[in-house]
Order: structure tokens, then sequence, then C-alpha cells
């Protein structure tokens, strides 16, 4: 985006950001130009940011009465609830703040699906965003495992049994990661280690993110570059703040809602049991954000076949800018790609669903059904349909379908758009 | 194990009286090519190696900190009285964390287990390899899919059943049916007596 250099006005201030240039950092930020035709889909990052400062800030404070030991880690769960001032606040907000946390970024990631966000110029943004991702599920995963009930235990068991899958080193690895020979003492505390630290890696590649985010700018409900930065954008302060803050008001509503009535309907039962190494819960089921994976993880009749199907499953998302070969960045002009795209929805949940049920008969069909479609849609239709669709003619800037002029633009760049 | 360190430490030692050598033998000869770039090719990728070693050397006690510790490897053994368990009756115990089925098994059992046809079987082995006694069945209680505490007495094969993901195994303990690639575990145990097994 060129913009014009920025210089403080005061003696004092010229001084400081000459040596530090966090004044021009910030007038970037408060000008930033976003294009004018942003939807509330593009208000999910804000609220991202939200979740993540609120995960940390709760979580620092929830460290400070926790304890991370096989024989207290359960009952300073309950001593949280029970005796520390707005304990059981703090716990509720940071264990819904999760799901809500997944809820926004689930929302996020779709977006830039339906709306080709991960296309040239915008491959590291997606990249950093599918690593942010990752880190959010082990973090998650992690973090579930702290309160030490049953469904911690045998979550933690099954996890990380994933890795025995790996051949010759496998078994080495997961001896490796319990720091023993089963999921003991030595795994929780490493857990609540790595469950304090992650968060900050997290923040950074956040940071990374914007980063990203800003060299090429927003991309927007059309898909088209701007032209001319002065019709086609509005500061981000104060139009795209006042937006999102209206939609984070909105996210808190639902988010306060579940907090405060009810706060346990994400959670499983199972988990107010204290963990009990002799004894598997008849039925155990991951969080329902990671149920998708773990519905592909069931439908391949193999340990290693599962084990990588599911990580194969994660790790497609990062190569989709190259297996996109449509130049057409929206769906919006792409009338095929939209049905596919709502299918792809339609699956993605209909795994979550299945990942939640006991893998026979039917379920297991659907399973193996929905898995292949997951691949298939990545795989086959997105290459294919950047040949095969017919897409609608675009607009030739983002002014033009909402003021109707059509004559701002020569027909050369016209025909460089379609 | 800090053997590890001490043989990466050596390394690092050998590696810089190798380099010296080496570099003897190498300045010499570019005394009369007088081609610096060699050298400095030579100084580059023996910098950049010992670099590598050395963060290696460095970065192991960091890796190597979160194997078993000496504390959970000394509780490798677990003394188990079985007098107490009927025919027909088991008992789970635990062996550094995990559970140990010890099954009294019935005569029919044995019969069936011992009579099972090894080509019905996906991860073939006879009873007879999987017991010391034929009465007394000792096995991990850990299935080998993901990890869970397979429940005894049921599934299709009337063995036990893992509720995670649905493998099957029947009387001996061998897997059947599911994803589970092999049959659960034999922990190494002894009798000490007629009474006492130990295992580990």
């Amino acid at each position: 985006m060129s913009e014009e250099k920025y210089f403080p006005k005061s003696k004092i201030g010229q001084w400081f950001d000459s040596r530090l240039p966090l004044l021009s950092l910030m007038h970037h930020l408060r000008d930033y130009p976003t294009p004018k035709n942003l939807n509330y889909w593009w208000t999910f990052g804000g609220i991202l940011t939200f979740c993540l400062i609120t995960q940390i800030v709760t979580g620092l404070v929830l460290a400070m009465h926790y304890v991370a030991h096989v024989d207290l880690a359960f009952e300073s769960i309950e001593h949280i609830m029970r005796n520390v001032n707005y304990g059981w606040l703090l716990r509720y907000v940071h264990a819904n703040g999760a799901s809500m946390f997944f809820l926004a970024v689930y929302i996020h990631i779709f977006r830039a699906l339906f709306y080709g966000s991960y296309k040239s110029p915008r491959e590291m943004i997606w990249i950093l965003g599918m690593m942010i991702y990752i880190l959010m599920m082990a973090t998650a995963f992690m973090g579930y495992v702290l309160p030490w009930g049953q469904m911690s235990f045998w979550g933690a068991t099954v996890i990380t049994n994933l890795f025995s899958a790996i051949p010759l080193v496998g078994e080495g690895i997961v001896t490796w990661l319990w720091g023993g020979f089963a999921v003991a003492n030595p795994t929780l505390t490493r857990f609540f280690s790595l469950h304090y630290f992650l968060p900050f890696l997290i923040f950074g590649l956040v940071v990374l993110h914007i980063w990203a985010l800003h060299i090429p700018g927003n991309n927007n409900p059309v898909g088209i570059d701007i032209k001319k930065p002065s019709k086609d954008t509005v500061p981000f302060s104060p139009y795209i703040v006042v937006k999102d803050l209206y939609a984070l008001i909105i996210f808190l509503i639902i988010f306060a809602g579940i907090v405060f009535f009810v706060p346990n309907i994400l959670g499983h039962t199972d988990n107010y049991i204290k963990a009990n190494p002799i004894v598997t819960p008849s039925h155990i089921v991951p969080e329902w954000y990671l149920l998708p994976f773990y519905a592909i993880l069931r439908a391949i009749p193999s340990k290693l076949g599962g084990v990588m199907a599911m990580f194969g499953s994660l790790f497609i998302l990062m190569i989709i800018p190259w297996l996109d070969t449509s130049k057409i960045r929206s769906a919006v002009f792409r009338p095929l790609y939209k049905i596919f795209f709502w299918v792809l929805v339609i699956d993605v949940l209909a795994l979550g669903y299945l990942g939640a049920k006991v893998p026979e008969g039917w379920y297991l069909f659907f399973g193996r059904l929905a898995t292949i479609y997951y691949f298939a849609h990545f795989l086959i239709i997105m290459p294919v349909l950047g040949y095969k669709e017919k897409t609608i003619p675009l607009p030739i800037s983002i002014s033009d379908p909402v003021l109707g002029e059509k004559t701002n633009l020569t027909t050369t760049n016209q025909k460089k758009t379609v | 194990m800090s053997s590890s360190y001490l043989i990466l430490t050596t390394i690092i030692i050998f590696l810089l009286i190798f380099l010296y050598i080496s570099w003897i033998f190498v300045s010499n000869e570019m005394e009369n090519k007088k081609e610096t770039g060699e050298r400095r090719d030579f100084l580059y990728t023996a910098s950049y190696a010992l670099g590598a070693v050395g963060l290696g050397a460095a970065v192991w006690p960091l890796v190597d900190q979160m194997n078993p510790d000496a504390s959970v490897k000394a509780l490798s053994t677990t003394e188990v009285d079985i007098s107490n368990i009927d025919v027909g009756k088991s008992i789970t115990v635990l062996w550094r964390g995990k559970p140990v089925f010890i099954r009294r098994r019935t005569q029919e059992e044995i019969i069936e287990s011992q009579n099972t046809k090894l080509t019905e079987l996906k991860d073939p082995q006879k009873d007879q390899d999987r017991v010391k006694k034929p009465e007394w069945l000792v096995m991990l209680g850990v299935c080998t899919h993901l990890g869970c505490v397979p429940l005894g007495g049921k599934g299709d094969y009337k063995g036990w059943f893992c509720p995670c993901h649905g493998s099957h195994y029947d009387k001996s303990g061998r897997i059947r049916k599911g994803p589970a690639p092999t049959n659960l575990p034999i922990p190494k145990y002894e009798f000490v007596d007629n009474n006492t097994i130990k295992i580990g």
C-alpha cells in the first residue's frame, strides 16, 4: 500500500520516532487503507486477537492457583472452582474461551476459502495462519490434559499414542513424550510448561500474520485488487475499528451466554472424574473442535494409515494456494466453486458429527465417504475447477458494483482481471 | 543419558584436533598456490561443521531431559501375589504406570485358544508362545492401537474389547478385528514361586 510518509508534529515526537518508529507504526495501523466493501465475515480477525489475549490473561491468573502434579491437579481445579475468588469465572472463561476461539478461527478459515484470500499475493498470510491453527490445536489439547480428569488422561494417552504408528522410532518417541512408560506425572508437568509457552509462540506468529497482511492489504468480497486507494478504501480507524467492535460485542454476548448459563455444555462429564490409569471411559471423544480430524483418523482401517490421513488432512491445507488453479479469488464469481465450497462445509460438519459417534456400521461407512470427499475436494476438485469452470465477469473496481461506475477504468485493465 | 553427552563432547574434541591437523596440511599446500579463495571455503565449511556439532551437543541435554528419569526407571519391576485369583477370574495390576492383566484361565479357554488356526489371525502367534504356564495369561492391558484399556469378556471373541476404537481380541489376547495392528503384548515376567509373579 502506498501511503504518505508520516512525520510527527511535535519536536519530541520527531526525536522519538527517528530513533524508534513506534509513532509511525501507530499511524500506519490507524490510517491503514482497507477496502470499503469488507463485510462482517472480515471482523473475525479482530475477534480472534481478542480471544488470544483473553486466553493469555485468564491462563496467566489460573496458573497462579493450579498445581501441575498428578496427586494435586484435579483437586487444585476444584479449589479454583470453589475457593479462589472468581475462580469459577476465570476457569469457565478460559475453558469456553478455547471453544469460542476455535469457533471464530473456523469461520475465519472458511471465509478465506470462500473469498480466495489465500491466493497470490497472500500465500504467506495463509501459511502463517495454518501454522497458528495447528499450534492452537496442540495448545488446546495440552490444556485439556491439565485438569487430570478421565478425559484428560485418556485423551492424552490416545493422542500421544498416535506417534507410536511411526515405524521404528515410534515407540521411542512416545516414551520420550511421556517421560516414562505411560502418561504420568512427567507428562503432566511438561504439558503444563508447553501449554504456558505455546500461546506466546502463537502471539509471535499472529504478529507475523498481521505484518504479512499489511504488505498486500486486505482481500475483499469482490476479490479484485484496489484500483484507486482514494475511491476504494476507507482508513482502518474509525471505520473498521467500529465495525470490528460491534461484531465483537455480538460475539461476546454469545460467549457470556455460554459462560454464565451453560458453562459445561461443551465439556464431558467424565472429566469430573479423577484420572484412573486402569479404567478407560466407555466412550472417548475429543473436544468438538478436533472431531473432524478424529473422524478421519478412525475412517482408515489401519493404524499408520489413519494417523497419516489425519496429519495429511491438516498439512494439505498448507498447500491450498497451489492446489487452487483458478485466477479468480472470490467465489461470488465462481458459480461451481461456490457450490463445492458449501459441500465442503457440510462435509466437514458431517465429519465432526461422525467423529463423536461409535465407528461402526453406517457411521463408519459415512465417515469413510466424508474422508474421501475431504481429500477429493482439495486434490481433485480445486485443481480441475480452475481450468474447467466458466466464471462470471469481474467488475472493474470495488466501487463499481456499489455505485455502478463503469467508465473509470480503461478496457486494457479490464482484460487483465478477467 | 549423560553417556551420550560425553560421546558428543568427545566428538567435538576429536573434531577440533582433526581440524587443526588438516588445517596444517591445507595451509601448507595453499602457501604455494596463493589461492585464498579455497582456504576461505575450507574455513567456512569447517566452522559450520564445528558449529553444527557444538549446537547438537548443547541441544541434546534439552532434548534428553524429557526421556524417562532415574526415578521412573527405578520402578521397573512389580511383584504380584496371585494366590487369591480363582479359576476364570482376572486381576489388573499397575506395572510402570501401565495396567497388566493377570488371568487364571479355565480349561475350555485354554483349549479354545490353543486350537485356534493361525491362518485366522491378523498377527499369527501360538497360544503356547504367549504363556509360561497355560493356566496363567499375563499380558499388558494396553490396546496396541492407541493405548486404551480393553474391557474383559467383551467383543466378538469374548476375550477383550477396546471401547475407544473398536478392536476385538480373543481369549488369548490376540487381535482379531479392528484397527489395532498387533496382539496384546506380553511383558517380561517370571514365576518367583507358585503364588508370586514378578513382572519386569
